[in-house]
Order: C-alpha cells, then structure tokens, then sequence
C-alpha cells in the first residue's frame, strides 16, 4: 500500500543521501547550506508524520508548516509554501490521478513564485518545476498513465537543471555573484529535481507491489 | 506606541540591532527580535516572525525590519499566516537598511510617530549618506 508517509520518507531518504551534494553546489554560488537546510526540514518533517496520516492534503499542510520553521534558508518558505498549496489540492483524499497531480504541481509552482517574486530563467528551483509541469500537462493530453507523466516530468526537470548552469542568478544568494554564477548548476533546481525523482521511484516500486 | 520586529539570518545581529536602537528610546518602546532559527542556527522562520509580531503589536502596529533574501520571503510568509488566522495586527515591511532602518524607526515609533510615519523614517534611512 502507498501511504503519503511513504512517500514523505522516500524523499527524506533522498535529501539525505544528497546532503553533501546540495551542499556543495550552493557552496559554489551560495551560502553552503542548501543540503544541510533540506536535510534538516526533512528530518523534522519525518518526525511529525506517520502511516496514521491517510488525508494526502491534510499532512502535505503539515509537511509544509514544518519546513517554514525548520529549514531557514529560502527554500524553507518556498517549499513550505509549495506543499501547503499541493495539500489544498489535494485534501480528503487518499489516492492520486493525474489530473490532481498537476493541480498540485501547478498550485505549488504558483505559490513559490508568488512568495519568491521570481520567474523562469532566474537560476532557481523554477527552471526545474516549471518545465515539469509542462511535461505532465502533455502526458495528461496524450493520455499517458501517471508514472509515464512523472517519467516524462523527470526528463524535463533534468533538462532545466541543466538550463540553470546556462544562465546568471538575479534572486537568491547566487545573484550576489552575477557573472560569476554562470556555469554553475542551482542547488534548489537540484533539490526538486531530486525530491521529483524519489516521489516517482516510491510509486513505482509500490504499484508494482500490487 | 508603534512596535518594531527585527528579522535577522543571525540572533546575534538582531539582538545587536536592537541594543544599538534601545539606546535612542526609552524601555517602553517595543522592539522584538526574531534572530535566527529556534534552536539558534542561521537562518529565518516564519512562525518565529509571526510570534515576534505578536509581541511587539500594542495596537498602533508593527514595522519590520528585514537582513536578505529569505528575510524577506519569510516575513511575507509571516504576515500571510496572521491574515490566515485571522489576526488583524497592522504590519508593514519597511524596504530600508536593517540597522540604519531599525534606529530612524525606533525614534520615530519613540516620540508617537504613526505606522506610516514609522515607515517612512525607516526607508528615509536608505538615502542619508555617511561621508559627507
Ligand atoms: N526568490 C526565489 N524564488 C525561487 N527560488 C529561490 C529564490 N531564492 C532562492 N531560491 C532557491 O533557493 C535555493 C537556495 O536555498 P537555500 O536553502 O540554500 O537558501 P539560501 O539562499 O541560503 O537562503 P537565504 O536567503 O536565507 O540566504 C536556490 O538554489 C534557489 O533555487
Ligand atoms: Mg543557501
């Protein structure tokens, strides 16, 4: 059975194990700390939450709270921000199609880029999310299934990664250095791209439990 | 008396900001750090802010002042949870200097100066040169 508690762990696991990681990319064009940030929220996050929490919306609420107050750099509010507005999405239910997975992504996109006052293009976790999105909005159309969706978000997601080492960071810490942030990959870009990755590893191993 | 907030990465350089104001005003004046994370890392939190609000609100409103980046993007978050939970507290983000922001509106809130008074002095902070 897949519970969000499942999922919630799948991604701590990953942020974990991508701690130094993280770390070390915004190391080169920031403070040093995106890994350990995500890390810590993450930790906290796992804490709070237990197979008991069935209302995917209602603990992707908490997920979010405890990031505002837990991760401390910007991706604290961004992301918290990201997963109350996916929990609005999503309250009451149990179990997720498509079409309420990209109401979750679009709701959360949405939200980070309301609070962060920052667009595509900008070196952040927008040039990952945002082409995401767009990838599940087409395998919506063609009519794929939900993992082909999520596989297909992946792709795009890597390919906006990619992106932000093209580009010069005008928001967040890596904007201090202009120039000198091109040819740099953006950790927060990083981060999505990797909780992305944990979310669709963990579904695709319990849908083949069944 | 209008209160202040000071948002800080640091809960050094928030406890220093506000020692450097209380000099200029007297101890009734308000002035509520919210300095780093709750168990005194680097960084900002939301709900730390909203508390510091609440604490500094004696009715005429809050102004606060803000460090970078994610200063900015939590205490917006900040002000959004209040309005959520329908806390009705006056608050503006001054866009100024933190330190010199933090003095000018001390002195202004000190002396009776209105939310946008408050406000103003804070952001005047911005264009008084230093070496002139
Ligand atoms: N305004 C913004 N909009 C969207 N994403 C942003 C913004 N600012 C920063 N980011 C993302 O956050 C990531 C950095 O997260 P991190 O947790 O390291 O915060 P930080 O930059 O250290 O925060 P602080 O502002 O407190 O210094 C960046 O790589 C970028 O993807
Ligand atoms: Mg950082």
């Amino acid at each position: 059975m897949t519970t969000i508690n499942g999922f919630i762990n799948a991604i701590n696991d990953e942020l974990n194990k991508n701690k130094e990681y993280l770390t070390e990319l915004d190391g080169l064009i920031g403070d040093a700390d995106h890994g350990i940030n995500m890390a810590r929220g993450f930790n906290a996050v796992v804490t709070k939450i237990t197979d008991e929490d069935t209302d995917i919306g209602a603990t992707l609420k908490k997920v979010g709270m405890t990031l505002i107050s837990t991760v401390g750099g910007a991706a604290g509010p961004l992301y918290g921000t990201a997963f109350m507005k996916a929990g609005g999405a999503s309250v009451g239910m149990t179990r997720l199609d498509s079409e309420t997975v990209e109401k979750m992504i679009s709701l959360a996109l949405t939200g980070i880029k309301d609070r962060g006052k920052a667009m595509k293009g900008e070196k952040t976790m927008i040039d990952a999310i945002e082409p995401a999105l767009e990838a599940v909005r087409v395998g919506i159309e063609n009519g794929n299934s939900l993992i082909e969706c999520l596989e297909m978000a992946i792709v795009a997601a890597e390919e906006g990664v990619e992106f932000t080492k093209s580009i010069r960071a005008t928001k967040g810490r890596a904007s201090y250095l202009g120039d000198r942030s091109i040819g740099h990959q953006d950790p927060g870009a990083t981060s999505s791209l990797i909780i992305l990755k944990a979310v669709t590893a963990h579904y695709k191993t319990k849908v083949l439990e069944v | 008396m209008v209160g202040i907030v000071i948002v800080s990465h640091s809960k050094k350089v928030a406890e220093g900001i506000k020692d450097l104001a209380m000099q200029m005003v007297g101890p009734e004046q308000k002035i509520i750090c919210a300095g780093g994370m709750e168990d005194g890392g680097i960084g900002t939190d939301a709900v730390r802010i909203c508390d510091a609000i609440q604490s500094a609100d004696s009715g005429q409103g809050v102004v606060v002042l803000v460090d970078l980046g994610s200063a900015v993007i939590s205490s917006n978050l900040a002000l959004e949870l209040l309005q959520e939970n329908g806390i009705d507290t006056q608050v503006t983000l001054a866009d100024a200097p933190i330190l010199e922001g933090a003095i000018s509106a001390a002195v202004q809130a000190f002396i009776g100066g209105s939310m946008k008074e408050v406000v103003e002095a804070a952001e005047l902070a911005r264009e008084v040169l230093k070496l002139l």
